[in-house]
């Protein structure tokens, strides 16, 4: 029985050291695979949009192109939390509750307290989202319990929160104030609000993320957790702020939510958590952490956004949403092993040429 | 046959240190039943015990394959989706106009290719299985999705509706209790006693060491995935007939309580720890909790609250009691000064971990 000798599938760590520091030490296959991926991304988006204009040309309208910004910049605001999530070898699944326990909470808060302003409303939305960002941080870093289990479970939990106190009730937009739904869909320059805060965030985030050193950690700690604590890193301090920043971005993603759709029951937001995850994959953060952008993150939210509103236009039957979902999923997965094993063997053969 | 070899430390090491565990969650589990029957009303019923075996088959038998997947230091997420999948392929071949006998089998079969699926991205591309089930969570769950839409199948015939919910000789004891019984007995004999159950612990021990020790961990663990898609469409079968309604959302949510219940029962989310038995115990213990809060008329939304409070528990607790236990050993270490020789100190420092 012992003849046969596989790889052992645990590779995957032996791999990943492989590829990984290639991400940093500007390889020039990596780059331009790096860059690949997003030229990729950005060839599919839009042959997408050219296929399904020919199909139906309206898909090019203002308002539908509008339509594909609003639901972009949502999906982009949790990508950009996941993605730092990410990063450090974790995953927060809890985002899509989270989003909804913010957003029911905001438009209850806004239709008990019609005279609240806006902004108030807003800051309690991104407060419940850290709420919950800590209990996820606290259980993961301090509590050491691996980033699936304790967001499986907070995913639960926090939906199960948002129907206890909804209880079945729905706030109709003709509860909550014209000034707050109309910021869902005002527009600068033609450009929705929501799109423009969605870009600011992003922006934002990849500043800290390549440019501050606290940014940089989360880098390291998803490389080499063992390395980056012997770095002398504060990984306790640094997943916390992670897990914070993306309970905080799903918190205003629900506040976003609250404003563009003006009608928020409990199931706000279910299996948001699956899109998310696969904009973020797709767009080519890898999924065993310390490698990929939150900008190819955005680029993945507006892919996935792009497909499901060309899906309708194209004539397929709408169920296929979920499903695509889940093959862009491992399809991405599968194309970065795929890639990482080509690129780990031709720097081999360079390396064997200059030896 | 090296590999009990292999396993035999990690074994005797998971016992001692997972038998309270496993002891305390069976405990657990027959003082909330006790408890519930005499402060619960109707809890005690034989009728509430049939039913809540019924309620118990699917994620007891789910969590079977499940816990061999985790051993091996691996997870499957899409369980529930491949009974929502099979469910809804029943449906549709149902609607196509096959016999029933022929779908059965062939439901089955579609599990276990669903199985495959997840084996085949998880061992020969050997993508992280984490990120290829959430996907194939999606995937299989659309896919069910774009078979049946949001429409239900129903008509299934009587006497296969009938026996999926009937008892044993028309007493309260259901039928199923027997085929899940054997699927316990065969599971727990296949991992606690026989070579390849044992090569599981040795895999989520070390899975590079396993393989050296010439364990064929790709093939175990692809095996396994198929063994998980299979049980899922004998689940699905169920769930389909029990509720005689095949519907795309079947069993929407399960992994939930199924990952719950088996890291209640004490098995290790980083592999190579963990027993049937206390996965057992996890799973009644669950269901018995769950079914109580419901006759004591707390909503369902107040159960997933309580499941995923538990789920993270059962991964929380032991951490913090083992980070205690080193604190503990750290303080006392500290105390008595350097005079200890180097054996007993590094025996000290192997007690905690």
């Amino acid at each position: 029985m012992t003849t046969v000798s596989p790889q052992p599938s645990g590779a995957p760590t032996d791999s990943v050291h492989e590829v990984d520091p290639g991400t940093r030490t500007g390889s020039t296959v990596l780059d331009a695979v790096l860059r690949f991926r997003a030229l990729g991304l950005a060839l599919v988006l839009v042959a997408l949009v050219i296929v399904t204009t020919l199909a139906n040309s309206r898909f090019l309208s203002q308002q539908s192109i509008r339509d594909v910004l609003l639901s972009a910049s949502i999906i982009t605001l949790l990508a950009t939390g996941v993605t730092m999530v990410v990063l450090t070898k974790g995953i927060d699944l809890s985002v899509g509750s989270v989003l909804g326990l913010s957003a029911f909470i905001t438009a209850q808060t806004l239709a008990e307290n019609p005279g609240l302003p806006i902004p108030v409303a807003g800051l309690i939305g991104v407060g419940v989202g850290l709420a919950c960002g800590l209990i996820n941080g606290a259980v993961v870093a301090w509590g050491k319990v691996p980033p699936l289990v304790a967001t499986l479970g907070t995913l639960y939990v926090f939906r199960g929160v948002v129907y206890t106190v909804a209880g079945g009730s729905r706030i109709n937009a003709g509860d909550m104030p014209r000034g707050f739904l109309d910021f869902g869909t005002a527009r600068i320059f033609g450009v929705p609000w929501l799109f423009v805060i969605a870009g600011v965030v992003l922006l934002v985030v990849a500043l800290f993320l390549g440019r501050y050193r606290s940014g940089r950690d989360l880098y390291a700690i998803g490389s080499n957790p063992e390395a980056a604590r012997l770095a002398g890193i504060p990984i306790t301090r640094r997943l916390m702020t992670a897990y914070l920043a993306s309970g905080a971005l799903a918190g205003m993603g629900g506040v976003l939510y609250a404003a563009r759709f003006g009608t928020v029951d409990a199931s706000a937001g279910s299996g948001l958590e699956l899109d998310v995850v696969a904009a973020v994959v797709v767009g080519g953060v890898a999924i065993f952490g310390g490698s990929g952008t939150v900008l190819g993150a955005g680029l993945g939210a507006l892919v996935l956004t792009v497909i499901n509103s060309a899906l309708p236009v194209l004539g397929a039957n709408p169920f296929w949403q979920r499903a695509i979902v889940g093959a862009l999923i491992v399809g991405a997965i599968a194309l970065d092993r795929l890639v990482a094993a080509r690129v780990a063997v031709s720097l081999r053969k360079k390396g064997s040429h200059v030896g | 046959m090296s590999a009990d070899v292999i396993a035999a430390p990690a074994e005797r090491r998971s016992w001692s240190r997972f038998a309270t565990w496993d002891v305390a969650v069976i405990v657990v589990a027959a003082i909330v039943i006790v408890v519930a029957a005499v402060g619960v009303e109707h809890f005690g019923t034989t009728r509430n015990f049939g039913f809540l075996i019924l309620e118990m088959a699917p994620i007891l038998v789910l969590a079977l394959p499940l816990t061999l997947i985790i051993v091996t230091g691996e997870i499957d997420l899409s369980v529930a989706s491949m009974v929502g999948l099979t469910s809804a392929s029943m449906g549709a071949m149902w609607d196509a106009g096959l016999p029933l006998e022929t779908i059965l089998w062939v439901t089955v079969l579609i599990g276990a290719v669903l199985g495959a699926v997840n084996g085949f991205f998880v061992t020969v591309l050997g993508l992280p299985s984490l990120a290829v089930t959430i996907g194939t969570l999606a995937l299989y769950r659309g896919l069910a999705f774009v078979l049946l839409g949001d429409t239900a199948v129903a008509d299934f015939p009587r006497p296969f509706t009938n026996w999926a919910i009937g008892g044993i000789g028309g007493e309260w004891i259901p039928n199923v209790t027997i085929p899940i019984l054997v699927l316990v007995a065969l599971f727990t004999a296949v991992l606690h006693a026989t070579s390849v159950g044992r090569s599981t612990y040795a895999i989520g021990a070390n899975p590079v060491a396993a393989a050296f020790a010439g364990i064929p961990v790709g093939k175990v663990k692809f095996w396994l995935y198929v063994l998980s898609g299979a049980v899922a469409g004998l689940v699905g079968v169920y769930w389909t007939l029990r509720f005689s309604s095949a519907r795309a959302d079947n069993a929407n949510g399960l992994e939930l309580t199924v990952v719950a219940a088996v890291l209640l029962g004490g098995v290790s989310i980083f592999g190579g720890k963990g027993t049937l038995p206390g996965v057992v115990g996890g799973v009644v213990l669950l269901t018995a909790l769950q079914n109580a809060l419901r006759l004591s008329g707390r909503s369902a939304d107040q159960l997933t609250i309580v499941t995923g409070v538990l789920l993270i528990i059962s991964v929380l607790a032991p951490n913090i009691v083992s980070s205690a236990r080193a604190a503990l050993t750290r303080r006392r270490r500290a105390r008595v000064p350097i005079s200890h020789d180097p054996v007993s100190l590094s025996d000290a420092r192997k007690d905690p971990s």
